[in-house]
């Protein structure tokens, strides 16, 4: 590796993808994103960002192209080995938080953890529940909490185990402006820190321009 | 593995506490109710076997032999006619076995006199566990359980209940004085109130005691052939004490004196033939039955019917089963959004059926123990609700 140089963290080749019966077409000739940087999927509501988030994390399978995250070529992965890759290495932030209501704040966290055999949520989780204000509900149901709380949760579950590419679908739309500065300073700073790749669907205008990199979805569908 | 889906599957179970108690009710109420249903069958034979089998022979009115077990034997009180005295006379005379005579026509609150000699206590082995056996006239002996359940003991008196409330012929209730309480022995003799034959005759009216009419020149109403008529100012005895006993006189033919069975102990297998022959006529008002033949007619009805009940259960078992499937297939297509973020986190397939396995099997074996609690209450139970429902 040269000097200077940044890797490629995510790379999308040729990528193509076609709902059946569907006149919507993605194409993506080409789109990266380095270690340690961040992208902002821009564009109107079902232009298609949500589906080249799920294609770039290896949710949904494209007809064509690669997705390479870090090493890793994801195309080229059995549904068995991109199951594992995610467990491991991708943090998600739904759209809808898909929090388990049956499960406290602690649980929802450790979820993907527990699967992976860790027991407890590390130090550096606790310090992330901190940071979004919600170790007071550690041990509150799901179904008990507010929009934005549960928003937050879904972070810290999606940060807590540190992976290493962040996909998140509009994370900071229930949000106030205050949350909504803490939540992006932690995003940000996160993918700066762990030199992790983070791609994110906005429509929020106000943290657009923190993105050094953005992309308009309209431009890769026909 | 495992534990992460286990935890996730008890989790939901454990938030979810009142459908998983009704599914688990549900299927527990199916499971177990078989399972009772057999538990209260053999509890019931148990119960009903030792009488039967104790008891070789039983004379009694031609009519249901079904009705004569159940009135001699467990002291149910069926609508019987009674046989005349001379019965157990003759059977005496013919020197073929012992007799008891019995006679279950009474009650006392709502427990059934019997009307016995004092060979119906060695014949089934009763023995006193406090007080006297009776000794005259009007005295009673209480069985175990009644005694205890009405707080009686030696020395406390007991009504017999009138049997008819419009009963000109002025059979009034009997105040009899209790000698004695019988150890229990868990046979429908712990629910039982025992008197002599004569105390039963004298609840009856065939007896009675009363002021004595020739000292009483006001109360002769008038006098004809040799028979002195009182009138209503003689009074009436409704209690036999040492001072009135003299008083007490019976009317009529004593042989024709009513009795409900006589239990027959043949002297050896010859004379159990010898007296069989004896009634088989079938103009004979009488009959004479081997209870333990009519208690085995009796327990295999009863098996057709458990059979069948069983069949009934069976078909319902698989109805609720096929329901609690039904609702795990529904709770679970309702959930798929959930389970679908688990495999978008990365957790394989395998573990999320893991997951609903061990939710239906915690459900089920919720299931399963509440069936063998209640199976297990039942079993505790049952020979108490067995005794009750034959008392």
């Amino acid at each position: 590796m040269l000097s200077g140089l940044r890797m490629p963290g995510i790379s999308v080749t040729d990528l193509q993808f076609a709902y059946p019966g569907s006149p919507f077409r993605l194409r993506v000739q080409e789109l990266e994103v380095a270690e340690g940087s961040s992208l902002a999927l821009l564009g109107p509501s079902g232009a298609g960002k949500t589906t080249l988030l799920r294609l770039m994390s290896g949710l949904v399978e494209p007809e064509k192209g690669t997705v390479k995250l870090g090493d890793q070529t994801l195309t080229g992965m059995s549904e068995t080995q991109r199951r594992a890759f995610r467990l491991s290495q991708i943090g998600l932030i739904f759209q809808d938080f898909a929090l388990l209501d049956y499960l406290t704040v602690e649980e929802n966290i450790l979820l993907p953890q527990r699967f992976r055999g860790t027991r407890t949520v590390s130090p550096a989780g606790l310090e992330l529940a901190e940071r979004l204000g919600i170790r007071p509900h550690w041990n509150k149901l799901a179904s008990r909490l507010s929009q934005g709380e549960r928003q937050r949760v879904a972070i810290a579950r999606a940060l807590a185990h540190q992976p290493r590419f962040l996909f998140a679908d509009e994370p900071t739309a229930s949000l106030d402006a205050a949350r909504r500065e803490i939540v992006m300073d932690l995003l940000l700073d996160y993918t700066r820190e762990h030199q992790a790749c983070l791609v994110m669907v906005t429509h929020d205008t106000d943290v657009i321009p923190r993105f050094p990199q953005q992309a308009r979805v309209e431009d890769f569908t026909s | 593995m495992i534990a992460p889906c286990l935890q996730l599957a008890w989790r939901y179970v454990a938030r979810h506490r009142l459908q998983t108690l009704l599914l688990a009710g549900a299927l527990a109420l199916v499971t177990a109710l078989p399972l009772c249903l057999r538990v209260l069958v053999q509890a019931t034979e148990v119960a009903m076997q030792d009488r039967a089998i104790s008891t070789p022979q039983l004379l009694g009115a031609r009519g249901s032999a079904l009705d004569l077990v159940l009135t001699a034997l467990y002291f149910k009180r069926q609508p019987l006619p009674a046989i005349p005295m001379h019965h157990l006379a003759e059977i005496r005379a013919a020197k073929l076995g012992d007799c008891i005579p019995l006679d279950v026509r009474f009650h006392a609150q709502e427990a059934p006199i019997i009307g016995t000699e004092i060979e119906y206590f060695r014949f089934r082995g009763l023995n006193l566990a406090s007080g006297t056996m009776m000794t005259r006239l009007g005295d009673c002996v209480m069985g175990a359980r009644l005694a205890s359940q009405h707080g009686l003991k030696p020395g406390d008196a007991i009504f017999s209940t009138q049997e008819q409330v419009f009963d000109l012929a002025g059979v009034y209730p009997l105040k009899m004085r209790i000698t004695g309480v019988l150890a229990a022995n868990g046979s429908p003799d712990d629910d039982a109130v025992f008197v002599d034959l004569k105390t039963t005759w004298l609840i009856s009216g065939l007896a009675h005691g009363h002021d004595e009419v020739a000292t009483t020149r006001d109360a002769v109403l008038k006098q004809e052939d040799g028979n002195t008529v009182a009138n209503a100012s003689v009074r009436m005895y409704n209690e036999v004490t040492e001072k009135n006993l003299g008083t007490f006189h019976f009317h009529g033919d004593n042989g024709e004196y009513p009795l409900s069975a006589i239990v027959i102990v043949p002297k050896d297998a010859k004379a159990e033939a010898l007296l069989a022959g004896r009634y088989l006529k079938d103009k004979s008002p009488v009959q004479l039955i081997r209870p333990r033949e009519e208690f085995e007619k009796l327990m295999s009805t009863l098996f057709e019917m458990q059979t069948l009940a069983l069949g009934v259960l069976t078909v319902t078992l698989g109805a609720a089963l096929a329901i609690a499937a039904l609702v795990f297939a529904l709770s679970f297509r309702l959930r798929q959004r959930e389970f679908a973020t688990l495999g978008d986190l990365g957790i394989s397939p395998g573990a999320l059926i893991l997951t609903k396995s061990f939710e239906v099997g915690i459900i089920g074996g919720a299931g399963l123990v509440m069936a063998g609690v209640i199976t297990l209450l039942v079993q505790i139970n049952a020979h108490a609700w067995v005794r009750l429902m034959l008392a």
